[in-house]
C-alpha cells in the first residue's frame, strides 16, 4: 500500500478517496484533498518530516500523519 | 457620513500573504498594539484616510488559513466574526490573497464570504505575476464571486488608493451575498432545520456555532439550547466538515479554471535550489548553527557601545541632579531610586532590538520555517515541536515574548514543555548578572592564546542554560501525562526579501512592548526596595544614637564612624531585617545577608541584582568617591574567614544560582495568562528554585 510517507523524494502520487477520513480538517482545508496530485520536495535529515507540495501549497508535515495519507503512485 | 462615524475594517488572510505589509501602507505610524479580552494576543488597530472625509479604523487579525481555529490566535478571528455585537465588529473585511497561492487563499475567502459581512478581495504580490507566469481575468473573476477584486503589491505601494475606494463602495452594501450556498448540497433537510432555529443569523454563521461550540451574546438560552441539540453527533458534524471543504474547493477550482492561468515553464524554482541547501542533511544545520552564532555575536559587539552610553548617561544624570537639587527624601528617591531603576530596563534595549530585529528577518525572509523543519525530528525527541526552536531563541532575550511565541505551536502538551523550559535559556536579563561575577571571580587572561577565559565561561552559561533547557523538557515529556491530540503542520512559504517597513514596525513594536511591560515591574521594584532600604523599625531610628555611644571612648575617625553608621542602618532597616532573616537559609550556598537582600529583591526580576548591591554598598559607604560596585564588591570581606566574600565558590555558586532560578515575576505573570491556570507557573517557581539551591549547594561544596 502507498502513502505518502512511502514515496521518494522526487517522487509525485494523487492522494486517493479513500483518505477522505483520516486526513484532519487542517490539512483539508490547506488543500491537501483527495484526488490532488501531492510531490515529496524534501526530506528532513533524520527522515521525517516530509516537505510536501499539494495543490500548490508547500507544507511539512510528520511522517506519521503522511503514513495515514494513502495515494495512487504516479509513473 | 463623516469623520467621527469611521468604517470598521478588518484585514485577513492567511500567513505570509503580505497581510502586515498591506496594513503598514494603510495605516502606517497611527497604529496601536493592544489586547483582545482575557488573551495575550495582540490586536493590532490602526487608522486609515479612506477618502477626504471618510476615515477607517483597520483591524489587522492574525494570520489563518481557516475560520475554523486550531490555535489561540486562529480563535481571535472567528471570535472577531462571529460576535455581531461587539464593538469592534466589521464593516468590511478586506481578505488578503497571495496570487501565487490563490487556490488555498480563496477557501478563506469563501468562508468569510458566507458570513454575508461585505468583503474586498485584495491579491497581493501582483507584480510577481509576470516572473511566475501567472495571468489572471480579474473582470471575470470579479463576476464569478460576485466580488470586489483589488491586484495589489503592497510592498510596493501598488494598488493601496484602489483598496480604500474598493473599502468605500464596499461599506455602501447592505449585506454581502454568500458564495457557496454548498451546506444545502451535503444535507438539505439538516441546514434547513439548522437555518431554523434564529432568523438573526446567517446559515453559515449558526453552522460555525455548533461546529466550534461558540456562542456570541445574542444568542438566547433557547436557541443555545436547540443550536446544542445538533451538537449530539459530533461524528456527522465532521463528515459535514470535510464535505463543506470538499464542495468550497470543487466551486473554487471551477472559477479559477476560467480565470487563473500559470505557465510553468516561466517559473524559476529558486525556492527548490534554495531548499536543497538550507535543509541539507549536513549543510543544513551548519547554516543554521552559523546564523545562530553570528547572532549572538552580534548581539554582544553590536549592544556594548549604546549600553555603555546608556549606562554612563543614566550615572550622570543621576550625579547631577544629586548637585542640582535640594538634598532630600525626594532627592534621594529620584537619584538613588528611579534613576537607576528606569536606567536598568533602558540598558537592555540595545541587545534585545538587535535580537528581535534577527528574529524578524529570519521570519520575513521564510528561513524560520526551514529551521522548524530541520529541527522538528530532533526537538520532539525532548517533548517539544521544531516550532519550539523560535521561543528558545526569542527566549535569550527574553522569556515574555518567547512564551507568547510559543502560541504556533498546536500540540498543547509541545506547547506546555517549551512554556515550561523557555526560561531556562539566558535571558539578557542574566547578562549584567553574569557581567559583574565573572569580572569578580574569573581572571582576565587568555587561554590557547587566543580565547578569553571570561567570555568562554559565558559562553558555558548560555550552553549551560539550553542544556538545562533540553534535559528537563525530556524529563517533563517522560513525566507530564497530558492528553494531547498532537498535529504538526507548518507552512514554507516562498523565499523573500525582508521588508525594510515590515521589519522595523516589528522590532520597534517587540521592544516597546518589551520595555513598558518588564519596565514597569522593574521601576517599581527599585522604588520599593530604595524604601526597604532607607527605612526600618525603632531600631533603625536609634542606629546613630546607639553607634555614637558604643564609640565614644575608642580612637575611630569621623569617617570611620560614619561608615559604621550606614553600615549599621543598613542592617536595621526592613531590607537588612529580610536578609538577616534568610541568611541561615542562604549559608549553605555561601551567602551572607547583603547578598540575601539582593537574592530577595530579584525574585521579581534577575537584573535588580546589580542595581540591588549598587544600592546597597552606596547606601553603606555614603561617601563621594566614584568607586565602581564592582570595586566595592571586591573589596567586600567575609567576616568570618577574613577573606573575601566574592571568593571563586560564591561567584559560581551565585552563577549557577542565577542561571536556573525562575526569578522574573514577568515571566510568571505570562505564564500564567497562556496557561490558564496558576498550576504552572508555581511549578516552574518551585521546580526552578530547589534545582537552583541544589545546584549552587553542590557547586559551593566542589569549589570551596
Amino acid at each position: 500500500m502507498n502513502t505518502i510517507a512511502t514515496l521518494l523524494k522526487g517522487e509525485t502520487g494523487i492522494i486517493s478517496e479513500e483518505s477522505l477520513d483520516v486526513i484532519p480538517l487542517k490539512l483539508l482545508e490547506m488543500g491537501c484533498l483527495p484526488g490532488v496530485e501531492v510531490a515529496l520536495l524534501q526530506v528532513a535529515p533524520l527522515n521525517d518530516p516530509l516537505y510536501i507540495c499539494v495543490n500548490g501549497s508547500h507544507l511539512a508535515i510528520r511522517k506519521e500523519m503522511a503514513a495515514q495519507i494513502k495515494i495512487i503512485k504516479s509513473e | 457620513m463623516d469623520n467621527s462615524n469611521p468604517i470598521k475594517v478588518a484585514l485577513i488572510g492567511n500567513p505570509n500573504t503580505g497581510k502586515t505589509s498591506l496594513f503598514n501602507q494603510l495605516t502606517g505610524l497611527t497604529q496601536k498594539v493592544g489586547n483582545y479580552p482575557g488573551v495575550t494576543v495582540d490586536k493590532k488597530q490602526g487608522a486609515c484616510k479612506l477618502s477626504k472625509n471618510q476615515s477607517a479604523i483597520i483591524t489587522d487579525l492574525p494570520g489563518t488559513y481557516s475560520i475554523n481555529p486550531t490555535s489561540v490566535d486562529e480563535s481571535i478571528v472567528l471570535s472577531s466574526l462571529l460576535n455581531t455585537t461587539n464593538k469592534d465588529y466589521p464593516d468590511v473585511i478586506v481578505v488578503v490573497a497571495d496570487i501565487e497561492n490563490l487556490k488555498r487563499n480563496l477557501f478563506l475567502f469563501s468562508q468569510v464570504k458566507d458570513l454575508e459581512i461585505p468583503v474586498v478581495l485584495a491579491i497581493n504580490m501582483a507584480d510577481q505575476m509576470d516572473k511566475k507566469g501567472i495571468s489572471i481575468d480579474v473582470a471575470t473573476l470579479q463576476k464569478e464571486l460576485q466580488n470586489e477584486v483589488v491586484l495589489i503589491s503592497a510592498r510596493k505601494n501598488i494598488g493601496v488608493n484602489q483598496v480604500k475606494e474598493a473599502i468605500l463602495r464596499a461599506s455602501k452594501i447592505e449585506k454581502g451575498h454568500p458564495l457557496c450556498s454548498i451546506n444545502h448540497k451535503i444535507d438539505a433537510e439538516y441546514f434547513k432545520q439548522l437555518k431554523a432555529v434564529t432568523p438573526n443569523h446567517t446559515l453559515y454563521e449558526l453552522w460555525l456555532m455548533i461546529t466550534q461550540n461558540n456562542f456570541p451574546e445574542d444568542i438566547t438560552e433557547e436557541e443555545k439550547k436547540k443550536l446544542l441539540h445538533f451538537r449530539q453527533d459530533i461524528s456527522k458534524l465532521k463528515r459535514y466538515q470535510h464535505k463543506e471543504t470538499i464542495h468550497r474547493y470543487q466551486q473554487i477550482n471551477d472559477i479559477l479554471k476560467r480565470t487563473y492561468q500559470v505557465d510553468r515553464t516561466k517559473a524559476k524554482d529558486l525556492r527548490g535550489k534554495l531548499d536543497k541547501v538550507f535543509t541539507h542533511k549536513i549543510f543544513g544545520y551548519i547554516i543554521f548553527f552559523g546564523i545562530l552564532l553570528l547572532i549572538f555575536q552580534s548581539i554582544f559587539d553590536w549592544s556594548s557601545t549604546p549600553m555603555d552610553f546608556i549606562d554612563a548617561q543614566f550615572a550622570n544624570l543621576s550625579e547631577y541632579l544629586k548637585s542640582a537639587m535640594n538634598p532630600g527624601v525626594l532627592t534621594d528617591l529620584i537619584t538613588d531610586g528611579i534613576i537607576p531603576g528606569i536606567g536598568g530596563v533602558v540598558i537592555f534595549i540595545p541587545q534585545i532590538a538587535i535580537l528581535f530585529l534577527f528574529v524578524s528577518i529570519l521570519e520575513e525572509t521564510g528561513y524560520m520555517s526551514r529551521v522548524v523543519f530541520l529541527m522538528d525530528k530532533i526537538m520532539r525527541r525532548y517533548g517539544m515541536s521544531g516550532k519550539s526552536v523560535i521561543p528558545l531563541i526569542s527566549g535569550t532575550a527574553c522569556a515574555i515574548p518567547a512564551v507568547m511565541a510559543t502560541r504556533t505551536i498546536t500540540g498543547w502538551k509541545e506547547r506546555l514543555i517549551t512554556i515550561l523550559v523557555t526560561p531556562f535559556t539566558t535571558c539578557s536579563a542574566r547578562l549584567p548578572v553574569y557581567a559583574i561575577l565573572i569580572s569578580l571571580v574569573i581572571p582576565n587572561k587568555k587561554f590557547l592564546g587566543y580565547f578569553s577565559l571570561q567570555g568562554f565561561t559565558l559562553l558555558c552559561l548560555y550552553v549551560l542554560g539550553f542544556a538545562v533547557a533540553i534535559s528537563s523538557a525530556y524529563l517533563l515529556h517522560k513525566v507530564l501525562k497530558v492528553k494531547t491530540t498532537s498535529f504538526f503542520v507548518a507552512e514554507m512559504p516562498n523565499y523573500k526579501l525582508p521588508s525594510f517597513k515590515n521589519v522595523v514596525f516589528d522590532v520597534v513594536e517587540k521592544t516597546k512592548a518589551f520595555v513598558l511591560g518588564a519596565g514597569k515591574i522593574i521601576l517599581a521594584i527599585s522604588i520599593v526596595l530604595w524604601f526597604l532600604a532607607s527605612n526600618g523599625p525603632a531600631s533603625f531610628k536609634n542606629v546613630e544614637q546607639t553607634v555614637k555611644a558604643q564609640v565614644e571612648n575608642t580612637s575611630l575617625t569621623d569617617k570611620e564612624i560614619q561608615h559604621k553608621i550606614a553600615s549599621e542602618k543598613l542592617k536595621n532597616s526592613y531590607i537588612g531585617i529580610m536578609g538577616k532573616t534568610i541568611e541561615p537559609a542562604i549559608e549553605p550556598l555561601g551567602y551572607d545577608w547583603k547578598i540575601g537582600i539582593a537574592l530577595i529583591s530579584s525574585f521579581a526580576a534577575r537584573e535588580v541584582f546589580v542595581g540591588t548591591l549598587a544600592t546597597i554598598y552606596s547606601v553603606e559607604s555614603d561617601d563621594e568617591n566614584t568607586s565602581t560596585i564592582k570595586q566595592r564588591m571586591r573589596a567586600e570581606i567575609n567576616p568570618d574567614t577574613g577573606e573575601k566574600r566574592f571568593n571563586f565558590a560564591v561567584g559560581i555558586s551565585l552563577l549557577v544560582f542565577y542561571a536556573f532560578a525562575m526569578q522574573c515575576m514577568g515571566t510568571l505573570a505570562i505564564v500564567k495568562r497562556e496557561t490558564k491556570s496558576w498550576k504552572w507557573p508555581m511549578a516552574q517557581l518551585v521546580g526552578m528554585g530547589v534545582l537552583a539551591y541544589v545546584a549552587s549547594f553542590l557547586t559551593y561544596l566542589i569549589f570551596s
